[in-house]
């Protein structure tokens, strides 16, 4: 090994602390930027990539096969535009039962209508990728569609309507990105499965020269049509609506991903340029030593910035891998979010991270190497053997005298005045040492502050959005027509019959109804619903963006969606009309909601002949506090359920949306955050090893443990809190940025309650967060002081 | 005569765990009384630095106790260490050892609110031994700024400022040039003569003959020589 090779060797080996928070700190900034640029770029256009990567299909078609042969449906591949084409594939729909052992729904109940398909895994189109569970190995199972199955891995479904009451277990879940079925089996389970008397269809997959809108779209599928016989074409589904849905999900991670990147990739190259540069200065006597052997100004250069490779580059290769198995679950949970298309991180952005974050080392390391480099021999060779003010004196070249009286040191004599202990007052003094290196470490403090900022305000804003946007589902019981169907028919509900057994239950505390109505609005140009509400919905949670809640006929609130499809605004009147009456309604208020509706008091539908959907109608119960609600359901499911209906427990369930952004802001912030700390700690842990020689000077004049601790603890209290001060409002500024633009991505506003989450309870210990992440960075280099021994400090040069 | 404020009874140190290893100090018995100014002599690497460091509680016995002022240094644990080392001893090193961002008043005021005396007793009690050490007019400048001989007069000043019973020093002139040197050996004969105990580490016979009013001479971590230059009393020389 050349000499050169063999001082490197050596300096990596030497400071092995140094090395380890080194290589500690790449990983960590790796690892957030891999995942945050990784996921900004996944959730680029994800369906698209899926589409591309799973052979997606534009049209997913059943065909009757009673009125057309074989070679009818064969020759559909070669109808105008089709590009490409598979199947036939038989396919049934149906509808089972939750068979034996299935705990939810409780076995017996009637599962919604599907439609399975007996093919293989693969294919020319629509490869299914399994997200759970295992593929079908042969009759007796099934998988069902990740996302939109109604049955769990394990449970069975029972067709009790077929002779034999075949059951199927449930083996796994693929995701397919056509959606082109509900569930799939073996093609040779499918004969068991059909009822007697019938045929399956046929289902093909097609892919089309032009299918970028929905119009060529439908034109794909009238020409496909029109080369069967009439009639022959029973089901076609578009990929337009999967398509749709899964960018505008997407689309609002790009904002709070993208602010979390930029904070990583920032506060990454802040600290690895702390560490590094901290690492070359610390080793400046030994520049000194190694010069005077006769190393060039280029070698030691050429040293330095190979000490910092090595362990960077570990650090690297680490941050890479911990990474991508990082991303497993959290981009697992986006997957899932965002209906397919995330398929990990593309390899590309292992690279450039990689290369950046290398580059990033070389050049921190550069610039303190170059100028170690070009230091003169005999001045480097002083330091260590001189005071820090001479040191500093001898690294400028002479022109500062030792011990000279400047700002800073008045700054320290202000604050050896303050009234607290003197080693507090030592620790407070302390960054004035390495203004430089301390004002950067705080920087990055700043940054992770921000970052969790963001992260509090984003996990209370999705919070609170969440349950607006949830309050259509709102009530701690719901009342409405049983999910697997009604014994009873509900063309008419007595609704007061319903009000009264509410009423008169004990533990009723508010309780509302909402009905749809066929009640259109005049010249809407989109699909409004239009909703009636009757009794008290002021506690269901439902959130005004702008104006206020009706208050009674002649006033509506309507949904984002609806006042841009029809280009209408709060303030402006519109017609409802129903079977050829008509009336005016006033828009009050803009209302949270994803959907286009359209909510009105249920007396403005009088003037409109009050007509009702009976069957989807919902009432909705608060319970008083206290009230057991699964009793009061059960009590009240008695009462309802010969009028068709049933009592359920309510509240919202899960939104796998909100839960991917809360785990994706909260896994970015815990990395931003380490990454803060291992700067901090490294920045004390250079400081203590720079003044060890000072710390056994104070040991000796009777510092203890404790008080060298504290010393240490509060040389990072003021960056920390200052970093607190600072980088909470920019967190919340950049918060009231990343929240408007995730809504407006989602086609929402956000109402001011969601935006205005940073109550003073929680800026506080907001403020203290910064202070709370310079401490747990200090912890360990001020435990390594105390037990530093006083003699071998007082023996450092 | 003067009770003993130090008992070193059979102590040993060695460094090295190895059986092959040579101690730095073997079997040494010492009693140094109030008052006296004991000066230890001795080549490089005969255990005198040893001695000291162990009286000052920085380092432990490997085998053996020190007692100073009544307590057993040899048994306390890191935090009674350093209240030992605020209340009993103080220390004077060769290269001063100041702290150089810190003015000659607060570095010798350091001692004092380590321990957490009042800040305006403090402050008294600096600007009276600045006055006494003759380097008051300093009080405000920095130790870059002052000759050795001065650095280490503030080095003493810090060393005395909570009225230790024991002043160890460890080289006090090693780092000065002759006239310094002579300075700090009025110095350090002044505060025996007004009964400072001292315990003198140094390789420098003149400045252990002007200073001390006992020697004793370490060889290879054992005691050759132990001469009483004078009675071990409160007047030195």
């Amino acid at each position: 090994m050349s000499a050169l090779g063999k001082v490197v060797r050596a300096g990596v080996g030497r400071k092995r602390v140094q090395t380890l928070v080194m290589v500690l700190t790449t990983t960590v900034s790796v690892m957030a930027c891999i995942l945050a640029v990784g996921l900004l770029v996944a959730a680029r256009g994800p369906y698209q990539r899926s589409f591309s990567d799973q052979h997606g299909a534009h049209l997913n078609v059943l065909y009757d096969q009673t009125r057309a042969s074989p070679a009818q449906l064969a020759a559909t591949a070669h109808a105008p535009g089709v590009s490409a084409s598979a199947g036939p594939y038989p396919a049934l729909t149906v509808q089972p039962r939750s068979g034996p052992g299935t705990r939810f729904p409780a076995a017996g109940s009637l599962l919604p209508p599907m439609t399975l398909v007996g093919r293989a895994q693969g294919g020319p189109m629509d490869d299914l990728r399994i997200t759970n569970g295992r593929w079908i190995q042969g009759p007796g199972e099934v998988v069902f569609l990740d996302g939109h199955s109604p049955l769990a891995v394990g449970d069975s479904a029972r067709f009790t309507d077929l002779p034999g009451q075949p059951t199927l277990k449930v083996v796994g879940l693929a995701a397919s990105v056509s959606w082109s079925a509900d569930g799939w089996i073996a093609p040779e389970q499918v004969a068991g499965l059909t009822s007697p008397g019938t045929a399956p269809a046929a289902q093909y997959l097609y892919r089309f020269a032009r299918a970028g809108t929905d119009a060529e779209v439908e034109a794909d599928r009238a020409a496909l049509a029109a080369a069967v016989p009439s009639g022959t074409l029973a089901r076609a589904t578009s990929y337009r609506p999967a398509q749709e849905e899964a960018n505008r999900t997407a689309s609002t991670f790009v904002p709070f991903v993208t602010a979390f990147g930029v904070l990583g990739l920032a506060m990454s190259v802040l600290i690895i340029g702390v560490v590094v540069s901290g690492a070359v200065s610390a080793a400046t006597r030994r520049i000194g030593i190694l010069k005077s052997l006769g190393f060039t100004p280029a070698q030691v250069a050429r040293a330095y910035v190979g000490q910092a490779l090595i362990p960077a580059g570990i650090g690297t290769a680490l941050g890479v891998f911990g990474g991508n198995l990082l991303s497993v679950p959290v981009l697992g949970i986006a997957h899932k979010a965002l209906r397919g298309g995330l398929l990990g991180i593309p390899p590309w952005v292992d690279v450039v991270v990689a290369v950046v974050a290398m580059g990033a080392v070389a050049g921190t390391a550069l610039v303190p190497a170059l100028r170690a480099g070009r230091l003169r021999t005999v001045e480097a060779l002083a330091v260590g053997r001189t005071a820090p003010g001479a040191k500093r004196a001898a690294a400028l070249g002479g022109s500062v005298r030792p011990g000279a009286a400047g700002p800073l040191s008045r700054i320290r004599e202000l604050i050896g005045r303050l009234p607290v202990p003197r080693a507090f007052s030592l620790g407070l003094a302390s960054p004035l040492n390495r203004p430089g290196r301390s004002a950067t470490t705080a920087a990055a403090v700043v940054l992770g502050t921000v970052g969790v900022t963001l992260c509090v305000g984003l996990t209370l804003s999705l919070g609170s959005l969440q349950d607006g946007l949830a309050a259509d589902r709102a009530g701690k019981v719901l009342v409405q027509t049983p999910i697997e169907g009604s014994a009873v028919p509900v063309d008419h509900v007595d609704e007061a019959a319903v009000a009264k057994a509410i009423e008169s239950r004990p533990g009723t505390r508010a309780w509302y109804s909402s009905v749809p109505t066929p009640v259109t609005v005049a010249g809407n140009t989109g699909r409004s619903e239009v909703v009636a509400l009757s009794g008290d919905a002021s506690w269901s949670g439902f959130q005004l963006v702008s104006g206020r809640w009706f208050h009674g006929p002649g006033e509506v609130v309507v949904s984002a969606s609806f006042l841009r499809a029809n280009q209408t605004k709060v303030g402006d009147t519109l017609t409802l009309t129903d079977h050829g009456r008509s009336t005016p309604a006033k828009i009050t208020g803009e209302v949270l909601t994803t959907n286009d509706l359209v909510f009105l008091d249920r007396a403005a539908l009088a003037p409109l002949g009050g007509a009702i959907h009976p069957e989807a109608i919902a009432f909705h119960i608060d319970l008083t506090p206290g009230a057991d609600a699964k009793a009061y359901a059960d009590g009240l499911d008695a009462v309802v359920k010969p009028m068709g209906l049933s009592a359920d427990e309510g509240g919202p369930g899960i939104n796998i949306v909100v839960l991917a952004m809360n785990t994706l802001a909260g896994t970015l912030t815990l990395l931003l955050s380490v990454v803060a700390g291992l700067g901090v700690l490294n920045t004390v842990l250079l400081d203590t090893r720079e003044r060890v020689h000072d710390l056994g000077v104070l040991k000796a004049l009777g510092m203890s443990p404790r008080q060298t601790i504290g010393m240490v603890l509060t040389s990072v209290c003021g960056g920390g809190l200052v970093a607190g001060l600072i980088g909470v409002p920019i967190g919340i500024v950049v918060h009231h940025q990343v929240m408007p633009a995730m809504a407006r991505a989602a086609g929402i506003g956000v109402p001011d309650a969601d935006l205005t989450v940073f109550s003073p309870s929680v800026v506080g210990p907001l403020i203290l967060g910064g202070l709370v992440l310079a401490l747990l960075g200090a912890a360990l280099p001020a435990t390594w002081a105390a037990r530093t021994r006083t003699v071998t400090a007082l023996r450092t040069e | 005569m003067n009770a003993p404020i130090i008992r070193i009874r059979g102590v040993g140190k060695t460094y090295d765990r190895s059986d092959a290893a040579r101690p730095a100090l073997a079997g040494l018995d010492l009693e140094v009384r109030a008052g006296e100014a004991l000066a230890v002599l001795g080549r490089s690497g005969s255990g005198k630095s040893t001695l000291l460091n162990l009286v000052a509680g920085l380092d432990r016995p490997s085998e053996g106790g020190v007692e100073v002022d009544g307590v057993a240094v040899h048994e306390l644990g890191e935090a009674a260490l350093a209240e030992y080392r605020r209340t009993r001893i103080g220390m004077v090193f060769q290269f001063f050892n100041l702290l150089d961002d810190l003015n000659v008043e607060d570095n010798v005021l350091l001692p004092a609110q380590l321990a957490g005396m009042r800040r305006d007793t403090a402050r008294a009690r600096a600007g009276e031994l600045l006055e006494r050490l003759g380097v008051a007019r300093h009080a405000k400048a920095f130790p870059g700024r002052l000759s050795g001989g001065e650095r280490q007069r503030v080095a003493v000043a810090r060393a005395l400022m909570n009225r230790p019973p024991l002043l160890l020093a460890d080289e006090p002139t090693g780092a000065l040039d002759s006239a310094s040197a002579a300075d700090v050996r009025d110095l350090l004969r002044g505060l025996n003569a007004e009964g400072q105990t001292i315990l003198l580490v140094t390789h420098d016979t003149a400045l252990a003959e002007a200073c001390a009013n006992r020697t004793i001479e370490l060889l290879d971590g054992r005691l050759v020589r132990d001469t009483a230059a004078a009675p071990a009393q409160g007047g030195g020389r």
